[in-house]
């Protein structure tokens, strides 16, 4: 086994950091206390090839593996894991329309999103379905040439931002099958029929726009479907097989942020005449974060660097995905109790980590979710 | 125009525990990072052949692993790079290497030879202007701006209190590279792509037709003794207490030192 990177991806893992150091660091207390962004930070990731680089090179990508999109977003995170959200979470959705989408869709969204030329949002989740998007009640109706859908969604996070939507509805409601009762879209933003609110108030990733979308009479053309009618649910199970390894990024990336922060201020920090490193409460608390964090990495890493060769291992990444988050907020509990009251307040970063971590645990599959997925693996 | 820049990978030690191991930095835990005022004269060099066009060659001396340098300098823009690397390099003073660099670089055909002002592990500030004498082109140290014209080169040099010094060179000449010179880009994911189908010329002493006598510790008139740590608590006199009292012992030693008028 060689858990060496090459030199490639070291160099990446060295380029992501030193953008991440040079325009998060500045501005990451301003945006988390604002909530907003400075999407410019966006374009200029877009305009270095940051953004998207898993989207093959004949749709503008650089045609690299999920492992590397992971190693940018493990240095975004521990950076500052709300601007990497605002920047590499401008592709969500683009995983599932490279794996089911038409040639057409493919080459209309997928350089605009390498390029910095667009956001896209995908809409699942919905305010009566959220672990279980099979009760997704939005419906897609056809009619003559068109698809007319209706129904809300929740928490889309690029709602306000985004031009492209992937959309999840129900196509066949009566399905005895729940697993074939969706299929999903890709519809612009601009139409009448979409319309997002910004959600304010969230507890982390404060940089990330965070919407609510009401769909009322969205028509879009009937190539708007993507792949097979009736598919949804298996291509969303296919999708978050890959985003979840970008949580496990993002996670890791936090932790390490999280690390970085305890060893600086424990070095740093007298109490009781010597350093707080020098008490082994301390000790013991950054050496179970680094072996925590370093089986994390080897966990998501394992399981990209499989996706990568084309093998999906759904439990694995599963495993990854709880796991990693559960690394996160533990480090991210020890990190601001390491700070003491310096720690509860924002103008510490590890006040910043606390509230980011926890969303870790809830999107794109909660870690209960995560832990049904490991144990049907395991019992049937 | 065919420009050089010398690079070097150089510890990152600004927040770092350091460590001396046999007389000198134990790199074990440190990142190596390119120097910062070679990363300058890069940006300064791709710029210039941006503009006017020409390319730009860079050359580092150092181990295997200092090939990063080369690389990211070739993610920034440059062309081509050497890499100098052989232990019988290793100890060799500031004069010795000048030589070294000079002989890979005498039949190159550079217009522009760039370095750092200084390398920020040993601060000699030497190699650029031991170079310049090395092959007898004319030099000009701490640029912080640099317009090439017909046959020369004009360097705007940094003085003290903000005050600046222009000059002019016949080309080719040597010149360093003050930081802030520029703002250099960050690194591209396509300038990392780019780099995959580059190859990087690899030298050893032989191929320059230096003899080993030549290099290192025992060709070297000055030899490396000793590296040291600053002294623990000298630099700095903890006060303890309350704040009441700390505030106002900080007070009382400044007025002791004259610092309160
Ligand atoms: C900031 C943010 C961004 C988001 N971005 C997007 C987005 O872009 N697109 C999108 O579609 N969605 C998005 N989501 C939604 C997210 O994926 C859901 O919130 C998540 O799937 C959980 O759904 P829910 O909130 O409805 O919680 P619920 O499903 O109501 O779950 C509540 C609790 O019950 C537990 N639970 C539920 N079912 C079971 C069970 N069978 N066994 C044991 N425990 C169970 C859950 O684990 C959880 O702890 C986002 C959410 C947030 C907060």
């Amino acid at each position: 086994m060689d858990f060496s990177l090459s030199k490639e991806q070291r160099d990446i893992v060295k380029a992501a950091r030193e953008f991440a150091q040079g325009e998060f660091t500045g501005r990451a207390l301003e945006f988390d206390r604002s909530e907003s962004f400075d999407l410019d930070i966006w374009r200029a990731a877009c305009d270095l090839g940051f953004v998207g680089t898993f989207i093959a090179e004949e749709y503008g990508g650089a045609g690299l593996g999920f492992l590397e999109h992971s190693l940018i977003t493990e240095e975004f995170w521990a950076v500052d894991p709300g601007c990497g959200q605002g920047v590499l979470s401008v592709t969500f959705g683009s995983e599932l329309l490279q794996l089911f989408g038409s040639e057409e869709q493919k080459h209309m969204v997928l350089p605009e999103l390498v390029e910095g030329k667009a956001i896209m949002c995908s809409c699942i989740t919905e305010p009566e379905a959220g672990s279980d998007p099979s009760r997704a009640a939005t419906t897609a109706v056809r009619d003559g040439d068109e698809w007319v859908i209706n129904g809300s969604k929740m928490f889309i996070t690029n709602g306000t931002t985004a031009k492209w939507a992937l959309i999840f509805a129900a196509t066949d409601p009566d399905n005895s099958d729940r697993h074939a009762r969706h299929s999903f879209f890709l519809a612009p933003t601009d139409g009448p029929g979409f319309q997002a609110t910004k959600l304010t108030g969230k507890l982390g990733i404060r940089a990330s726009d965070t919407a609510e979308v009401a769909l009322s009479n969205l028509r879009v053309p009937a190539d708007a479907l993507v792949g097979q009618l009736g598919q949804g649910f298996s291509q969303l199970m296919a999708f978050f097989n890959r985003t979840r390894l970008h949580i496990c990024a993002q996670a890791v990336g936090l932790a390490r942020g999280c690390l970085e922060e305890s060893v600086k201020h424990l070095k740093g920090r007298m109490q009781f005449g010597q350093p707080l490193a020098g008490f082994q409460v301390n000790r013991f608390k950054v050496a179970e974060m680094a072996t925590r964090i370093r089986a994390s990495r080897n966990l998501y890493w394992e399981a990209a660097w499989s996706m990568d060769r084309g093998k999906v291992d759904h439990g694995l990444i599963a495993m990854a995905k709880w796991f990693s988050a559960r690394t996160a907020v533990e480090a991210a509990d020890e990190a601001l109790q390491i700070h003491g009251g310096y720690g509860y307040f924002d103008e510490y970063k590890v006040q910043r980590l606390y509230r980011d971590a926890k969303i870790l645990e809830i999107y794109e599959g909660t870690k209960e979710v995560e832990k049904i997925i490991v144990a049907g693996t395991l019992l049937g | 125009m065919k420009i050089l820049v010398l690079v070097k990978n150089v510890p990152e030690v600004a927040e770092a525990e350091l460590e001396i191991e046999q007389g000198a930095l134990d790199l074990e835990d440190l990142e190596m990072v390119v120097n910062e005022w070679d990363n300058y004269a890069v940006e300064e060099a791709v710029r210039l052949t941006e503009a006017a066009g020409g390319d730009v060659h860079l050359m580092t001396l150092g181990g295997e692993d200092d090939e990063d340098v080369l690389r990211r300098g070739l993610a920034m823009g440059a062309h081509s790079a050497t890499h100098l690397c052989d232990e019988a390099f290793e100890g060799s003073d500031p004069t010795t290497l000048a030589r070294v660099f000079a002989a890979a670089v005498k039949d190159g055909g550079y217009d522009l030879i760039l370095t750092g002002v200084q390398s920020a592990d040993l601060g000699q500030a030497s190699t650029g202007v031991l170079l310049a004498q090395e092959l007898g082109l004319p030099h000009a140290t701490m640029a912080i701006a640099l317009e090439p014209g017909a046959g020369e080169v004009t360097v705007t040099r940094e003085l003290e209190n903000n005050t600046s010094e222009k000059v002019a060179l016949p080309l080719p000449a040597v010149v360093t590279v003050q930081s802030g010179i520029n703002q250099p880009r960050y690194v591209s994911i396509m300038g990392i792509r780019k780099v995959r189908k580059m190859t990087i010329e690899m030298l050893e002493a032989g191929d320059l037709g230096l003899e080993s006598q030549a290099l290192g510790r025992e060709a070297s008139s000055v030899a490396g003794q000793s590296l040291a740590l600053p002294p623990v608590g000298e630099g700095a006199q903890m006060l303890t207490g309350s704040l009441d009292s700390v505030c106002g012992q900080a007070a009382a030693i400044l007025r002791e030192k004259g610092g309160l008028a």
